[in-house]
């Protein structure tokens, strides 16, 4: 450093702490393609850390984090014990994982990732923010691989908020890794891939399927597959559109559909519908990161850029599995998820200087266009404009269109009345940030993950755009809601404490105006340290 | 895409308020924006509208209770002000604070702990004091800046998003307009409210406006019950519950950046947010359960001293320079009021602001960022130069 060069102490410089823990290779993700990526690795003889944030405590499940739950779960999830029990004997990988030495870690979130780049000089290396139950702390890795899978589109009908209306990722999640799943008797939403495979696990699995529903006239599966699940009394019903669950205190009774030809109702019992329409992948990790996102319509939605599924915009982190794009909306199954984990660790390795052969880039899957399979629902229930699409903050598809503030607030000012989302369209294409500030959709405690991508579709429908021309509503740390107390950092630095300061520290800047210039500036820049509290 | 009698550059609070401002004399106005209205710092901050220090302060404190009727839109303003402390070194300074404001002719009440918690009943038994302003207060920045943009389009003002200043043209000694990516837009005045990008849009005319960037962070939580007064901080921290209840707070270590005239491309939170719970846990105890549901981070202009530049320079004469370094949400509603009166009057009919100009900086040495360590700076540079 020059002997001109100042130092502010103020600044973040510096004050960065070591990690609590260190790894060569930290995973995320511990199913298929994740527990693969980390047994290879570790077989190379790299230090590898394994974390797995089921189980998942029940407060966010309720908040349908990580997947759409749907409160169809039951009181099992409660017993931490046998849900690790349950874990490690429904996912083998994990065992032959610890068997490799990997550091595996059950039940720890990962709220956070940092790498050194434009905005961040100050990190002196990559994070990561680690939670469980109790704690926060950080941990420091060379390379990074995300194998945080994929997770359901929500779609809101009416009574879509009570127990009982779950996505088709959460439901295979209640039924595998929990062995948590509460209900008997389903209907399914879709009737692609994704619906098809949820209905042949609930039927061999002893459970009811009465019917899959879409809003489309075509079967999107093959038609082999429909007489299949026609032979086992699963009705296929088409052209059709959920228009309310009843139900009561124990979750939903029912569904009624609505013909969209010719308008007739009906209602079919069932205590569980799976929203089986479209996974998207789990980008918002890569997005904190800051890595390279755009729109992939045969992946599901929002994909990290990449030339191979293997490598992101970003040097030291890697992609193994769904969350490099679930291919149709689907996934990529347990087999090409492996093969997936496999070709991870081999680039990660390449890039730490082993001697490693890259595998052959993997196939795509099917070139089934799922963004315009979540387009073609978004459209049709379009037509169901007073249904509440975000949840937590009680947001109508009307309300979004009319750009309405929340109730909270009062009836809107005529001035307000003339304003809608046509109105902000003069000004430029639909932004999903800008509509969350003024309406609230997707601020809520479950952190938008069961309206994000049908907001933007909403908007998309409204705005005669393309699904891929609605900007990806930005991903913010933490990316999974923990107490203030848990994330604190109790423990911080005497450095931190010590030059904290409200704002920036400038001397003078909160010196009152006729002081400027008189002998009482000094005296002021005295009193007020520590900032303004303007 | 045409020019206006008056162009602002930049839709940001300052930039939108001073629109507003000239629109409502009657001027033609037409903002123009690298991205979308209130995207950077206005959108992101605090809301807080208690600043004693600015020559701007009265004007401020006339103007808020007055926003939600005068733009026609709700900006969420709500008054007063509840600042307390869980040190004794903390309320020192807070009482402090309070004898400026009463100074200034405002009142200011002295709390004791248990006052505190009436009116904050998220604080616990740690606090040590307090002072309540009965002026002030906060508002919603987000709804305020667009409340602003909409205000100003029902008074036939335009404006431009995704439409970045490239260029200051000038003909004659006189500016004579923008250049953009989708043209030269004329214009017979010119307000530069770019925030970070003000500086290099304002070199090549000969005008030196030191700025350096830096980023500030906050974190959200979860809604909990309304508290009889939602402006509470204190502890180190800035920040509100909002109308929806939930707590937003910021402070702590700031970084130095480096901003071109698209950027900044990212706006990364940093584990600072870590150190942001402690602290609204330790201010707020019987909210310490909340869940931290969000965090954002802001890039905000920083003058040498720290305080604004609100200035029409002799030359060109129709250029009016506008930056609040990095406190500009509160103050806006004055700013845009100070910036229409420099433009039509040539004077600020409401405030002395002949401290706040650019000619302060005539001094300021070429290499000021790298003498005040105002630069990106690595942990490596750091820790040398604490041990040096």
């Amino acid at each position: 450093m020059s002997a001109q060069r100042g130092f502010d102490r103020i600044s973040q410089a510096g004050k960065v702490p070591p990690p609590d823990e260190q790894v060569q290779i930290l995973v995320v993700g511990g199913g298929a393609a994740g527990a693969s990526a980390a047994i290879a690795a570790a077989k190379a003889g790299a230090s590898v850390m394994l974390v797995d944030e089921n189980p998942v405590s029940p407060g966010l499940m309720g908040l349908d984090t990580p997947l759409y739950f749907g409160g169809r779960y039951s009181n099992a999830v409660q017993a931490q014990g046998r849900m690790v029990e349950q874990i490690l004997a429904s996912n083998p990988l994990l065992e032959a994982a610890f068997e490799a030495g990997v550091d595996v870690r059950l039940g720890v979130y990962v709220w956070g990732a940092f790498t050194p780049g434009w905005g961040l000089a100050s990190l002196p290396s990559a994070i990561a923010g680690l939670a469980d139950e109790e704690r926060a702390w950080t941990v420091g890795f060379e390379r990074l691989i995300l194998a945080t899978g994929a997770r359901d589109v929500a779609f809101a009908f009416r009574g879509w908020d009570q127990p009982g209306v779950m996505g088709a990722r959460a439901f295979q999640a209640l039924m595998g890794r929990y062995d948590a799943f509460s209900g008997r008797r389903l209907v399914i939403l879709g009737t692609g891939e994704l619906a098809i495979q949820t209905a042949r696990t609930a039927l061999a699995s002893g459970l009811e399927v009465a019917a899959l529903i879409d809003v489309s006239e075509a079967f999107q599966g093959p038609s082999s597959a429909a007489a299949e699940l026609r032979a086992a009394d699963v009705e296929i019903l088409l052209g059709q559109i959920p228009i309310g669950a009843s139900g009561g205190l124990e979750g939903i009774e029912g569904l009624t559909v609505r013909d969209l030809a010719a308008g007739a109702t009906r209602a079919i019992a069932c205590d569980t519908v799976v929203e089986a329409i479209s996974l998207t992948p789990v980008v918002e990790l890569l997005d904190v990161l800051g890595g390279a996102i755009a729109p992939a319509p045969l992946l599901g939605g929002h994909a990290p850029v990449s030339p191979d599924g293997t490598a992101t915009s970003l040097a030291n982190v890697f992609l193994a599995g769904d969350v490099a794009g679930a291919p149709g909306g689907v996934g990529m199954g347990e087999d090409a998820a492996r093969a997936s984990g496999h070709r991870a660790a081999q680039a990660v390795l390449a890039s730490l200087g082993h001697d490693v052969a890259l595998g052959a880039v993997l196939t795509p899957g099917p070139g089934f266009d799922a963004l315009a399979y979540q387009m073609t629902w978004a459209r049709a229930l379009m037509a169901e404009p007073d249904v509440i699409i975000c949840q937590c903050e009680e947001v109508t598809r009307a309300d979004l269109v009319a750009v309405k503030p929340p109730t909270y607030l009062g009836p809107p000012s005529p001035a307000q009345a003339r304003r809608d989302l046509a109105s902000l369209l003069e000004d430029g294409p639909p932004n999903q940030d800008q509509i969350k500030r003024l309406t609230r959709a997707c601020m809520g405690p479950c952190q938008a993950r069961r309206c994000r991508e049908q907001v933007a579709l909403t908007l998309a429908c409204a705005s005669n755009a393309a699904p891929s021309d609605v900007p990806l509503a930005g991903y913010r740390a933490p990316v999974r809601a923990l107490p203030l107390k848990v994330l604190a950092a109790w423990d911080e630095s005497p450095e931190i404490a010590r030059y904290w300061d409200v704002w920036m520290g400038i001397p003078g800047q909160w010196t009152p105006y006729d002081d400027i210039g008189t002998e009482r500036e000094a005296l002021s820049a005295g009193i007020l340290g520590e900032g303004g509290h303007a | 895409m045409r020019g206006a009698s008056v162009i602002v550059i930049g839709a940001g609070v300052t930039g939108l308020s001073s629109a507003w401002w000239l629109a409502r004399s009657g001027a033609d106005v037409l903002v123009i924006d690298k991205g979308i209205v209130g995207w950077e710092a206005s959108g992101r901050n605090g809301g807080g509208a208690s600043h004693y220090h600015s020559p701007l302060f009265h004007e401020e404190q006339r103007l808020w209770p007055q926003m939600d009727e005068l733009l026609g839109y709700t900006t969420e303003y709500r008054r007063e002000r509840v600042i307390f402390a869980t040190t004794e070194h903390h309320l020192d300074n807070y009482r402090r604070m309070a004898e400026i404001c009463r100074g200034l002719g405002y009142q200011v009440d002295d709390l004791d702990p248990a006052q505190v918690r009436s009116f904050v009943p998220l604080a616990g038994d740690n606090v040590t004091g307090g002072i309540h302003l009965r002026f002030g207060g906060q508002a919603n920045p987000q709804r305020t800046v667009q409340a602003y943009a909409w205000a100003l389009q029902d008074l036939g003002g335009r404006i431009a998003q995704h439409t970045p200043a490239l260029r200051i043209l000038t003909e004659g000694g006189r500016v004579s307009g923008v250049e953009t990516p989708h043209g030269v837009l004329s214009c017979d005045h010119l307000v530069v409210a770019a925030g970070p990008q003000a500086q290099a849009l304002l070199a090549p005319i000969g005008l030196r406006l030191p700025l350096a960037p830096s980023r500030a962070e906050m974190i959200v939580t979860e809604p909990a019950p309304l508290m009889p007064v939602g402006g509470a901080d204190g502890n180190g921290l800035y920040g509100r519950q909002t109308l929806r209840g939930n707590l937003a707070y910021g402070g702590g270590p700031h970084e130095w950046l480096e901003v071109d005239a698209l950027g900044p491309y990212r706006r990364p939170s940093t584990p600072v947010l870590r150190n942001l719970a402690k602290r609204v846990a330790e201010l707020l105890p019987r909210g310490a359960h909340l869940r931290v549901i969000r965090s954002w981070a802001g890039v905000v202009e920083n003058t040498p001293d720290g305080r604004p530049v609100l200035d029409r320079p002799a030359d060109p004469g129709n250029l009016t320079v506008a930056t609040m370094s990095g406190v500009g949400f509160g103050l806006s509603p004055a700013t845009g009021h100070a910036v229409r009166d420099l433009v039509v009057d040539g004077k600020c009919s409401f405030a002395d602001l002949g401290k706040l100009t650019l000619a302060r900086f005539k001094e300021t040495p070429p290499d000021w960022r790298e003498r005040q360590g105002w630069l990106p700076t690595t942990h490596e540079e750091a820790l040398a130069a604490m041990a040096g």
